[in-house]
């Protein structure tokens, strides 16, 4: 019988069974960020430790960086204090470093596979739930808390426990105005915020196979809102077209033999999954969120829903209790609720083709004056592409700020904030309550394009009739 | 390294209803600008318990009759979202020695087994008799004995379990696996050549 690519990593990856029964587990490559490292870098100190792979532990800072100016020292004392302790950390450490002053800084998600660090096959980890975006090009990432950060520093392992296999095929044709981040909402929807729990997900079938890596990468990085521990798709010859020619890719004879093995990692065609889900891409609709969970999501063309569906108690009272955090009415459109904010960034969908697929449809026309609307790359690389392409005009021109690259208002440690009940049409990956930065603050989750579509009608609309898709 | 043995936690409880209350909602990410996780318990649930103005908001946590508890009692799929620890260290040095819940998200739950702060699954019914027992009498005494996957209140028992790994690393005394991670040191670099990775 074959095996999962889940199930070869696992096994290659395994050193040994812990006391407790968890698997000694290796992760290839480490990320580290700003935020949830400096406590683990304090924990080592504590202990007397040095990083045991400081070769395989890569560093970038994203969450707290400004995105107006990038200029040291920044604005907020403490922010400005957390990067001092990256640079140190970095530095005494002995860890690759994309700093702010290296060119190739951005959101942590966005630089891996931007350098080729990312690779088929291998563990990553990182102090970030959204880790799970690597798995695009087949690796098995996790997102962990700060203690194991402080465990992979030290050992280049963490304690972890094996999980499911549950394969999601989406196969047919998606319709025109559909994107990758509908597929993904699409698919939290149907299988639920909580549906991935010990499970992680293998997305297969033509859909997948037809999509580009930076299309792989948003539909990953949303396995953690279904649940999910980590989610990726199986190596093809699309991700090695990708990895060909980047910083850390292996080349010349190294790249072939590389490429041989990284093909041995995909699933088997005869493996076995502990679950199977079968979605097809024509039922797909463009999807926005209505609520204060990934799962709480709507086609755009229907209505937000009222506690008079719900089919229990339960149900109802969390309605109820989104509608009024959302301030949406019961049972009414969705379409027509009116923005004050639209985001376009987020280790979610804030890569070169993000943008360059909005600026297709925003060419001539203009963000409604009611609007705020932000256009933030994901990482210093995605801002000179983009320029260079002359996209960061087409968005400025039609009333988008283009800014630095960063996390941004994906979760507002920064100066990018809503205020008060601002709502705003977002292109991340959260609509908890408070996410953005203010306590009120509501947001409602969709894809790049149809973020552009709410700026420019100053309300949430389809963007196949905005754009004429 | 040795570590104390959680084999069961007792106290006050408090229940913090809801489903899906993710870790934004437990610790928001603007007090998340810190390089210690020291002061962090004051900002437990926030903006849930607190006005703009600082204010105190109605919020369980708020209740004097329930100051003190070290129990916090929760619903389904307890800290979803962010993989932020510091939403179990907020949780920790707020007073939380433990958690019940019908569900948790698995990097909390992970996150809290790493600081010793046990997590027990129970049944909506268990957790709903539990909630109103300790609204009824908020000085009731609640004992969650992680070793026989049990919660004692009054003369009432239930099930409560954890996960076999979780439950064997609490009450040995291994819930933090640094030592144990650092013993492997030949096994790990003899692993990383074997994959390719230069030392
Ligand atoms: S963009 Fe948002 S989700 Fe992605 S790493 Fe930054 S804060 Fe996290």
């Amino acid at each position: 019988m074959g095996k999962t690519l889940f199930a070869k990593v696992w096994d290659s990856h395994a050193v040994r069974t812990l006391s407790n029964g968890q698997t000694q587990f290796l992760i290839d490559t480490h990320l580290v960020h700003e935020v949830t490292s400096p406590q683990a870098f304090g924990m080592l100190r504590d202990l007397g430790l040095k990083v045991a792979y400081p070769n395989r532990t890569f560093a970038t800072v994203d969450h707290i960086v400004p995105t107006d100016s990038q200029v040291a020292p920044f604005a907020d004392p403490l922010a400005e204090e957390m990067i001092q302790a990256l640079n140190k950390n970095a530095q005494e450490f002995g860890i690759t470093y994309f700093s702010l002053a290296t060119g190739k800084q951005g959101i942590v998600h966005v630089v891996g596979p931007e350098q080729g660090i990312t690779q088929p096959g291998t563990t990553i980890a990182c102090g970030d739930s959204h880790t799970a975006t690597h798995g695009a090009f087949g690796a098995i990432a996790f997102g962990i808390g700060t203690t194991q950060v402080r465990d992979v520093l030290a050992t280049q392992t963490m304690a972890l426990n094996p999980m499911k296999v549950r394969r999601i095929n989406v196969n047919g044709k998606l319709r025109p105005g559909v994107y990758a981040k509908d597929v993904t909402l699409h698919i939290i929807r149907l299988l639920g915020a909580n549906g991935g729990i010990g499970h992680a997900y293998e997305y297969g079938g033509n859909v997948f196979d037809e999509m580009t890596m930076e299309e792989r990468m948003t539909v990953c990085n949303m396995a953690i809102e279904g649940g999910a521990r980590c989610g990726y798709i199986n190596p093809d010859d699309t991700t090695f077209a990708y990895l060909k020619g980047r910083p850390y890719s292996p080349t010349g004879e190294a790249w072939d033999k590389a490429v041989a093995q990284w093909r041995t990692f995909a699933s088997d065609a005869d493996c076995v999954y502990d679950d199977v889900v079968n979605i097809k891409a024509e039922d797909i609709p463009p999807t926005v969120t209505w609520g204060v969970s990934p799962d709480q999501a709507i086609a755009v063309t229907e209505n937000v829903p009222s506690p008079d569906d719900a089919k229990n108690d339960v149900q109802r009272a969390s309605i109820n209790e989104a509608l009024a955090y959302m301030k949406l009415p019961a049972g009414k459109p969705i379409k027509g609720t009116k923005v004050d904010v639209a985001f376009i960034g987020s280790c979610t969908n804030g890569r070169l083709s993000d943008f360059r697929e909005v600026a297709k449809f925003i060419k001539g026309k203009k963000v409604n004056p009611s609007v705020k609307a932000i256009a933030v790359p994901g990482s210093q690389i995605v801002d000179v592409l983009a320029r260079q392409e002359g996209l960061d005009k087409v968005f400025t021109e039609a009333g988008f700020e283009w800014r630095g690259a960063g996390c941004s208002m994906c979760l507002a440690m920064n100066p990018d904030k809503l205020i008060g009940d601002q709502l705003c049409a977002s292109s991340s990956n959260r609509n908890f309550k408070g996410r953005q930065g203010s306590p009120t603050g509501r947001t409602v989750l969709m894809s790049p394009v149809m973020v552009a579509a709410a700026a420019i009608n100053g309300s949430i609309a389809d963007a196949r009739e905005v754009f004429s898709i | 390294m040795a570590l104390a043995k959680i084999t069961s936690v007792s106290g006050r409880a408090v229940h913090v209803p809801g489903a899906d209350i993710d870790t934004d909602r437990i610790i928001p990410a603007r007090f998340m600008k810190c390089v210690t996780f020291d002061g962090l318990g004051e900002f437990a649930f926030y903006d849930v318990r607190k006005n703009e103005d600082g204010s105190d908001k109605q919020h369980p946590l708020n209740e004097p009759r329930f100051k003190g508890a070290s129990i916090l009692l929760a619903d389904s799929n307890f800290g979803c979202g962010s993989s932020r620890e510091h939403a179990p260290q907020a949780l920790y040095r707020f007073g939380f020695r433990a958690v019940i819940a019908q569900s948790f998200a698995e990097i909390f739950f992970g996150n809290c087994t790493t600081l010793g702060i046990p997590c027990v699954i129970a049944s909506e019914a268990d957790i709903k008799a539990l909630s109103d027992a300790v609204n009824a009498d908020p000085t009731l005494e609640v004992t969650v004995d992680v070793a026989n996957d049990q919660v004692r209140y009054g003369d009432k028992s239930f099930k409560a379990s954890s996960a076999t790994t979780a439950k064997e690393a609490l009450i040995t005394g291994h819930w933090d696996p640094i030592g144990e991670l650092l013993e492997a040191k030949d096994d790990v670099a003899s692993k990383m050549k074997a994959l390719g990775w230069a030392a």
